[in-house]
């Protein structure tokens, strides 16, 4: 092996001698001839030793037969002609235990594959140049099943592999130009030839010219299987290269206005992939009758639009596009992402929602989703549609309030609308009312609906028109524009109704609490009277709220004796309670309607009221000592005197303070009410909430005398401050 | 391929071959769906369906509806072949082929499908070759069947004489 190799003639010599110690009976012997053939095998050698090394490797001696099968390796590589001899006994040597035979198998196995390949090619070449061979032919065909098969196997052996494809190249290309196409047959190899071109790393000429222009000719092809084929194809091949397949696009589109749905569903399958621009606005009209399908169809314009949109405004007009005609038969995923585009998109909100009032105000047909999203849109946005224009079309011009209000009557009206659709009409309608000057109108028509036979849409009329009477001044927070939805929160908007819900409605008594900052006035005045003021202690358990604090406020206007005016203020304590009793059934779940709405109409609050705490409602410090931050976020009642206070105790402190308890103070002239605290235990970076209300008709100037205690680490701490930083304006 | 369904235009299942195993009451229910589909669907529309996860390849000769489910990556124009390739077998042993011959010779069509496919798949190409498996095993029945005869009643001979006599009607 050192001193020879299958250059030197010598080598042949060694034939003869190598013959014999394959025959030897000692496997070492044996081991090492078949080493030196493993390493110098010339073409002539493998020839002549091919018998033995197939007997060797059927040898009982795992040594000998994973020897014999990297020889039968190296003998296939000199000479592939020789491989027929060893397929047989190939076969067995992966039913062994032995790694070492496993290994030098495989390694055979995936030679021998590589290898096939141009036997493959052989075989295919003679069926095709082949002549007339009755017994396999198939109208002019000389046996399509088997070729099909070796076109197969051949895919599956050139993906990913640059040699096998390379030889494939030439066949692939023969059986492309020279199969008849005029019957089934034929296209049925064209297809399999296709797929195959696209599937290996085929040669880029091969796979435009050929693999593409077939498909085409496939695509405008009379055969309805045809095409649906080429479309399928087309479907699959995409990724591989897209440029060609935009070729047929037109083509395509025409494909979905077939009447046919398998082709349609594959059509616009493609056009999905293919999806581009102003295309995809035609797709519109291939929308036909069968629901099914427009389901199918709209989402998956859909999501083309939402990967393919050059601009927003394009992706708007689509999605309303879709709305229009798909009709009912739109998935709800469709409606609120629409939605949240909408909502995503400020600077096309007067736009879209104009275009929504314009098909709102045509629509003959009912389309629940068109309406929804359109009366979603308007009373998100009705201030901007009065005053929208669209540049490019002077035709349209923006509605008048009572238009709109007309259009929600008879929406609301309508017996062809679903119970939700009548929902997300009324909220809308409600939203309308901060954002139009005439709201007599809207107050009648929700109203009227108080009467409603459908639970839902009386309650919710009920609820607004509370917003209407006692608590107008409510709405307009209330009823803030949403802020623009993150697409995962608006993916759990339809799952967590309840949640929110409930969340909603804490977070709608907020401003109620606020109002109540006027009595922090009180504690200006307080803070003159050092001596003699009572603090207002309400223990977080007490029930009756309105009887303790009634109670309360009455000794500490005693105790306080500054300024007893007591009995004038108690009507506007009433109010005070009264409020707070809604709160707190809020809070605690008193009221069981409304914690078990699960419509999705009112989600819109939520997002509301989140802008409404942070927008106008003043904060200030109350204290900040030793990790305990006591913050006050103050609303006043315009013309009420009410003054809601939002205590939020924050614990910075890495330990947990138990038995927490706040009290407040303010002198006679007010007075207080405290509403049970929502909770006693703050962990590390937690907080509790309490909500103060101070009634103030004097109009003095408020201070508020504050005593806290809390268990922190075991220790008692008591402390007291005052605050008399409450801004004057407050009670403007 | 998955199973193959020939039934007629009215619905009724006249030959079914299963190459994957389903419980009955699958099958039934299989069978069920897709016979109302197919026959919902015009003439003129494609013969590929897709079917969950599936496709079905169908095509309409005379009142028979010659249905066949592949995977997805199969070729359906070959499947069509197939499906022709049979039919053109049916036709050649029955001679000019009708519903009635593979009613009352089910088993026959059977026989011939059993020598065109195996597992699904393809296994002889040549036309001649599955007939020959076929008159083979047909002179085969034959010869067992005359044993069968001579010694069996009279009875047998005479309903088993009808019953092929009623096959043979329509060639």
């Amino acid at each position: 092996m050192l001193l020879l190799d299958e250059r030197q003639d010598v080598h042949l010599l060694i034939t003869n001698c190598l013959k014999n110690d394959l025959n030897s009976t000692t496997q070492f012997v044996v081991g090492l001839a078949l080493c030196t053939l493993g390493a110098i095998a010339s073409p002539e050698m493998a020839r002549d030793l091919a018998g033995e090394v197939e007997r060797l490797m059927k040898s009982p001696n795992a040594y000998i037969r994973k020897k014999s099968a990297l020889c039968a390796f190296r003998i296939i590589k000199r000479v592939p002609d020789l491989m027929e001899i060893f397929l047989p006994a190939t076969r067995s040597l992966l039913s062994e235990k032995n790694h070492g035979v496993l290994i030098t198998g495989v390694t055979l196995i995936t030679e021998m594959c590589k290898r096939i390949v141009p036997n493959l090619v052989r075989i295919l070449k003679n069926l095709i140049l082949a002549g007339y061979s009755p017994e396999h032919d198939v109208s002019g065909v000389s046996d399509p099943f088997l070729q099909v098969k070796i076109l197969k196997l051949l895919r599956v052996l050139g993906i990913n592999d640059v040699d096998a494809s390379e030889a494939m190249n030439d066949i692939l290309a023969q059986v492309a130009t020279n199969t008849e196409t005029s019957k089934n047959v034929g296209n049925t190899i064209l297809y399999e030839t296709v797929l195959s071109i696209m599937d290996i790393k085929s040669e880029g000429g091969l796979r435009v010219s050929l693999a593409v222009n077939i498909l085409g000719r496939f695509l405008l092809n009379n055969d309805k299987n045809i095409r649906y084929v080429a479309l399928n194809t087309l479907l699959r091949t995409v990724h591989v290269d897209t440029s060609a397949v935009q070729r047929h696009r037109s083509t395509i589109l025409e494909c979905l206005k077939d009447p046919d749905i398998s082709i349609r569903k594959t059509g616009n399958g493609a056009v999905v992939c293919v999806g581009q621009f102003a295309e995809c606005q035609d797709d519109d009209e291939g929308i036909t009758s069968d629901p099914e399908f427009k389901a199918h169809c709209s989402s998956g314009i859909v999501l083309s639009a939402e990967r393919y949109a050059p601009n927003k405004r394009w992706h708007l007009d689509t999605l309303l596009k879709v709305l229009v005609a798909a009709g009912n038969y739109i998935r709800d995923d469709v409606i609120s992402s629409t939605i949240q585009l909408i909502s995503e998109t400020t600077s096309e909100q007067a736009y879209v929602s104009l275009q929504l009032y314009k098909a709102l105000s045509e629509d003959m047909h009912n389309r629940q989703p068109l309406t929804q999203v359109a009366v979603w849109a308007i009373g998100e946005y009705g201030d901007m549609l009065l005053q929208a224009a669209i540049e490019e079309d002077h035709n349209i011009r923006p509605p008048t309030e009572d238009e709109v209000i007309d259009v929600y009557q008879k929406l609301l009206w309508s017996p062809q609308n679903s119970v939700i659709t009548k929902q997300y009409t009324l909220m809308s309608l409600t939203k309308l009312s901060t954002r139009f000057s005439n709201t007599n109108k809207i107050q009648q028509i929700i109203s009227s609906f108080c009467s409603s036979l459908h639970i839902e849409l009386q309650q919710r009329s009920v609820e607004f028109s509370q917003m209407f009477g006692k608590y107008a001044h409510l709405r307009p927070p209330l009823l803030e524009r949403m802020p623009p939805m993150e697409v995962v929160r608006q993916s759990d908007n339809q799952i967590n109704g309840d949640v929110s819900d409930v969340e909603l409605k804490s977070e709608e008594s907020s401003p109620q609490h606020i109002t109540n900052n006027e009595s922090n006035a009180l504690l200006d005045l307080l803070g003159g009277s050092d001596g003699n003021f009572e603090l207002d202690i309400i223990k977080p358990n007490s029930q009756a709220t309105q009887s303790v604090s009634n109670s309360n406020n009455q000794d500490l206007l005693d105790l306080l004796g500054l300024d007893p005016l007591p009995s004038t203020n108690l009507p506007s304590v009433d109010i005070g309670n009264n409020m707070g009793l809604i709160i707190e059934n809020n809070n605690s779940n008193l009221l069981p309607i409304m914690n078990n709405q699960n419509s999705n109409f009112l989600q819109g609050d939520l997002f509301n009221t989140d802008i409404v705490n942070e927008r106008d409602v003043p904060n200030l410090v109350a204290y900040n000592k030793d990790g305990l931050k006591i913050v006050f976020s103050l609303d006043t009642v315009p013309d009420s005197n009410t003054l809601t206070i939002n205590v939020t105790a924050t614990n910075h402190t890495l330990s947990t303070m138990t038995e927490f308890l706040f009290q407040a103070a303010v002198p006679k002239t007010f007075q207080i009410q405290m509403l049970p605290p929502s909770g006693t235990v703050i962990g590390p970076n937690g907080h509790v909430i309490q909500v103060l209300k101070v009634v103030n008709p004097s109009k003095n100037i408020l201070r508020m005398r504050i005593r806290l205690s809390y268990m922190i680490d075991g220790n008692p701490i008591q402390d007291q401050g005052e605050v008399n930083n409450f801004p004057t304006e407050i009670w403007d | 391929m998955q199973f193959m369904l020939l039934f007629s235009r009215q619905g009724k299942l006249r030959l079914q071959k299963w190459y994957v195993a389903h419980p009955d009451k699958l099958k039934k229910k299989i069978t069920r769906e897709l016979i109302t589909t197919i026959l919902a669907r015009k003439p003129k529309m494609c013969s590929f369906l897709e079917w969950r996860d599936l496709k079905i390849v169908y095509k309409r000769y005379a009142s028979l509806y010659f249905c066949c489910a592949i995977e997805q990556e199969d070729n359906e124009l070959l499947t069509l072949e197939v499906i022709h390739r049979y039919v053109e077998l049916l036709d050649k042993y029955f001679g000019s082929v009708c519903e009635l011959d593979i009613i009352f010779n089910f088993e026959k069509a059977y026989f011939i499908l059993d020598e065109l496919l195996l597992g699904g798949e393809i296994q002889e190409t040549s036309k001649k070759n599955v007939l020959k498996a076929i008159a083979a095993q047909d002179l085969l029945q034959e010869e067992h069947d005359k044993i069968e005869l001579n010694g069996g009643s009279e009875e047998t001979r005479l309903t088993r004489v009808c019953g092929r006599r009623h096959g043979r009607r329509h060639k």
